[in-house]
């Protein structure tokens, strides 16, 4: 496969032209310090930081958007279907674990019935990953079987001694590279390798590398579902959103009407099984406490979503949840907690 | 742009007749006058009234209705209030059909069947009756257990006695909560009545109603022999999106918009307990 | 300080003059510390943490602790004792299910400001006369407590504890140079275009957690307006772009008078708003309308903004000050 590289110092006039061809998103720091995949701007540059505070999840999954509108007069009611085809946009700089994430979030809103305000956004969108030259102790997508030096994508790129290196993998990411052709140059993939070797070092120093997902799965749904320990851990849980909204996997939405004046509009916002009215009906609630609620975060990810997805974990391990849980509880604690139980 | 499911389509109420103080039948139609789309026994459709909300229900009527497509629909929240204010002529939305059925053409095909409700729970279920009813030589013997509070909360009562207690083949067992005047039938609730009935074990099971209902009337059955196998059910939790994307309506693994609403009680067994 | 802690909580549990210790449990890292009730010494020696970390308020899980049987030792820092004090004073938390221990605090680290300061990777930390040696991936980093103190911290009001039964350590004093109403009249100095633009950046980042509403002390409603549907404005729904600066305005007014300053709401946002400032700034308009007025401060004295008095002033006055009080 064919390598380009471009010198670090040439990369704003790669983001320039790469938004001359479409809409761009980088990962950038905010004045308040929140790194976030922004639409690019000139002069705007790469965050330092491992990865952004929400996920990349919102570029395909946004947190709020239109599904229909509806024109009542009288008692009739015109559907306004608003759908409209999606621009081209490019995502620079994902990192493997969310890259990942799309897979996931793929197996829901692209199974039967596809999605279609997904699947626009998926088909317009390219992903250009990034490898991480310095994972940090929050990071466990190695336990998910996610190698953060080799990220998948459209494309993918490593940063090596005053280089970008890029490797495309797949045609979307060759298409892409060739429209930025004039500012690469092509070359051996010795230094991609070289990068590689270095993060694996590094990998080797992280804290929750031994973390595996043993004992986790389909079959051990009723086992883990009884646990006791469910009722300590989500003890201290505030009930609040962070952990759903910031995570890239969690896809659960409500549907709700808003009356604009004009017409009603039908939207879909993100909506959190953390959250005490998710489940609520006119007669009850089947999750009723913050235990049986929290239950469910972590028995998604554990045990439902590899039930029905050929063993594969709802999780990424990119860590946010990790670094952004008011109380600091997340789904290591969990996983630790229920092996513990089991030993 | 390919058609999306969370878009509905509109629909006009044809019209709406009341079964029970809270509980009113709306027969549907497309805006040209056809039925809205087709459906299996079981299966469910999304209505909302734009502004209001939208729910799941399920599809009342037989899949081998034509012309209309009919929910009962009993005034519990805000959409079903507001459902029950409307008259012929408004419109509504709705999509589907969504979840899977009764497998009428599978399981239960050749089978004595033996239908048990309670209450609006018999909704779900008259669509089945009326499947086996229109292919009769299709299934064997078939009882209805069906009771509610009183002789005024029994839904599709002029259905009951006028067609289904006439056709041969199909026994009625009807029963109210508490005695009341002008009532000679039977008084109880459904899961002692079907003990009294004890129906043969060679039969399989349809049940459908409250919870507490359903909980005593497998335990019912299981003491007169039936297995878990035998017997069917039909669940309803919250629902937004109704394709299994949303996440709410889940059962374990399993979604009930999608996988179910039909559940065999083994299955159902085989899922965490919460529901 | 944790040993002392620990050593006293294990003593009332065995005296059995509490039955159950609210404190802060140890998580992987060393600024992950989780909230945690401890029911034996075996889980206190285990679990139990008192570090720099240790900036969550643990007043308001009291509510929901204090309904179970026995009585509950809780840790509390100064600005929680505030907390509890308040809570106890609106009759959420009965005095007597409850044992509070006041321990010192000279200010909490956030783990956050550390990563701000390019500090990543953090797997270990000591406290030494105001400075933290921090063990990362990539090696030790030293900074001073105050370069990477929690926001709360910065404009500590006091060090002095409200409405304990015991305490631990040294009893501090309240802090005279506290400048915490400066932030406020940053924004108070602004035009009304300046301010208004000014909070629909920071609050055009809300994502609607509500995470700030959950960890609240003063939010203790049993269904909160956001969480009602029949409400038309519950939670999550951003319908339109305004959404989300009408919450966090509806929940401004509706703790003002009873917010203690305590800072939670700006710890735990994921998306760094400071959304103390909304709270400060009615602490100080009621410091300003009224007298110095501290919720919490004590069990006694009625909020101002829930008590009449003839001289009180009148609700234009805030109006005719266009803002600038």
């Amino acid at each position: 496969m064919s390598t380009y590289r471009i010198r670090e110092e040439r990369l704003p006039a790669l983001f320039e032209e790469t938004a001359k061809k479409r809409k761009l998103y980088l990962p950038t720091d905010t004045a308040e310090g929140v790194a976030a995949f922004l639409p690019y701007r000139e002069g705007m540059t790469l965050t330092a930081s491992l990865n952004t505070s929400r996920s990349a999840k919102d570029l395909f999954f946004p947190q709020t958007e239109t599904l229909a509108d509806f024109k009542v007069s009288g008692r009739e009611i015109a559907v306004v279907d608003v759908r409209e085809e999606c621009e081209d946009f490019l995502l620079f700089g994902v990192r493997a674990c969310d890259v990942k994430s799309f897979e996931i979030l793929d197996r829901v809103f692209l199974a039967e019935p596809v999605d279609s305000f997904y699947k626009n956004r998926r088909e317009h969108g390219t992903v250009v990953s990034l490898a991480c030259a310095s994972p940090v102790e929050t990071c466990f997508c190695g336990t998910f079987g996610i190698d953060c030096a080799d990220p998948e994508g459209d494309a993918a790129a490593y940063r090596w001694e005053g280089y970008y290196y890029f490797v495309p993998l797949t045609e979307k990411g060759e298409e892409y590279l060739a429209s930025v052709e004039s500012l690469l140059e092509e070359t051996d993939d010795g230094p991609v390798w070289d990068a590689k070797g270095e993060i694996y070092r590094k990998k080797e120093r992280l804290p929750l590398k031994s973390l595996t997902t043993e004992g986790f799965g389909g079959e051990r749904t009723k086992e883990l579902f009884d646990s006791e320990k469910w009722e300590s851990l989500s003890e201290a849980c505030l009930g609040c959103g962070t952990c759903t909204y910031v995570c890239p996997t969690c896809q659960c939405f409500d549907i709700r009407d808003f009356d604009t004046g004009r017409q009603i509009r039908r939207y879909r916002c993100w909506d959190s099984c953390m959250v005490s009215d998710f489940t609520k009906m006119a007669g009850g609630n089947p999750r009723p406490t913050q235990k049986e609620r929290f239950r469910q975060r972590f028995m998604h990810k554990l045990v439902y979503f590899p039930a029905e997805n050929e063993g594969i974990f709802g999780c990424v391990g990119c860590g946010r949840c990790l670094a952004q849980c008011p109380i600091s509880m997340n789904i290591v604690k969990v996983m630790k907690a229920l092996k513990e139980e089991k030993e | 742009m390919i058609k999306d499911s969370l878009i509905p389509g509109v629909a006009a109420v044809a019209s709406v007749r009341a079964d029970t103080p809270d509980v009113k039948t709306f027969r549907i139609l497309t805006p040209e006058g056809k039925k809205p789309f087709e459906h299996l026994p079981g299966q469910c459709a999304m209505l909302s009234v734009p502004g209001v909300g939208e729910a799941m229900f399920s599809i009342t009527s037989s899949p081998t209705e034509k012309g209309y497509m009919e929910f009962s629909i009993k005034k519990c929240g805000c959409l079903t209030s507001w459902l029950h204010t409307i008259e012929p002529g408004q419109q509504i939305t709705v999509r589907g059909p969504y979840g899977n059925s009764f497998p009428v053409e599978g399981a239960l095909k050749g089978k004595n069947l033996l239908f048990i409700a309670g209450g609006i729970g018999l909704a779900p279920l008259r669509s089945v009756i009326n499947y086996c009813r229109a292919y009769r030589e299709n299934y064997g013997k078939i009882d209805i257990v069906y009771g509610s509070r009183s002789k005024e909360d029994l839904v599709f009562y002029e259905e009951i006695v006028g067609e289904w207690q006439k056709e041969e083949g199909i026994n009625v067992h009807l029963t109210i909560d508490r005695a009341q005047e002008g009532w000679e039938g039977h008084v109880g609730f459904v899961p002692d009545f079907v003990r009294e009935i004890s129906p043969d074990t060679d039969r399989t099971a349809l049940v459908c109603g409250p919870p507490i209902m359903i909980k005593f009337t497998l335990a019912a059955l299981k003491e007169l022999g039936f297995t878990e196998e035998q017997v069917y059910t039909t669940m309803e939790l919250r629902m937004k999106c109704g394709i299994g994307k949303c996440g709410r309506c889940n059962i374990g693994s399993k979604y009930v918009c999608k996988d179910g609403p039909v559940f065999r009680f083994d299955e159902l067994g085989a899922l965490p307990d919460e529901y | 300080m944790q040993e002392l802690m620990k050593a006293r909580a294990a003593a009332l549990l065995s005296e059995g003059k509490v039955n159950r210790v609210l404190g802060w449990a140890a998580g992987e890292f060393v600024y992950d510390v989780t909230p945690t009730v401890f029911e034996s010494r075996e889980e206190l020696e285990r679990d139990f943490v008192y570090s720099p970390f240790c900036g969550a308020n643990l007043s308001k899980y009291l509510v929901k602790e204090a309904r179970k049987e026995g009585k509950i030792l809780v840790f509390l820092k100064p600005c929680d004792s505030f907390s509890f004090a308040q809570l106890v004073k609106e009759h959420r938390i009965p005095r007597e299910k409850v044992y509070a221990v006041g321990v010192e605090c000279y200010g909490k680290t956030d783990a956050t400001a550390l990563r701000s300061l390019g500090i990543t990777g953090i797997v270990g930390a000591a406290e030494q006369y105001g400075a933290l040696t921090l063990n990362t991936l990539n090696g030790e980093r030293r900074v001073t407590v105050a370069e990477a103190m929690l926001e709360k911290c910065k404009s500590c009001k006091t060090k002095e504890h409200r409405l304990c039964d015991e305490l631990l350590g040294e009893e501090g004093e309240p802090v005279s140079d506290c400048s915490r109403f400066e932030e406020v009249e940053k924004v108070e100095a602004m035009t009304p275009e300046e301010r208004f633009a000014f909070f629909r950046g920071e609050l055009s980042r809300c994502i609607r957690c509500n995470a700030c509403r959950d960890v609240c002390p003063a939010c203790t409603c049993e269904t909160c307006v956001f969480d009602n549907p029949a409400s038309g404005i519950a939670q999550k729904a951003a319908a339109d772009p305004f959404e989300e600066n009408l919450y966090h305005i509806i929940r401004a007014f509706h703790v003002a008078g009873r917010c203690t300053d305590c800072g939670e709401c700006t710890r735990v946002c994921p998306q760094r708003i400071p959304l103390h400032l909304l709270n400060r700034k009615f602490i100080k308009d009621i410091n300003e309308f009224y007298g110095p007025y501290q919720a919490g401060d004590d069990p006694e004295t009625p909020s101002p903004l829930t008590d009449w008095k003839p001289d009180d002033v009148e609700p234009g006055s805030a109006v005719r000050k266009g803002g600038r009080a």
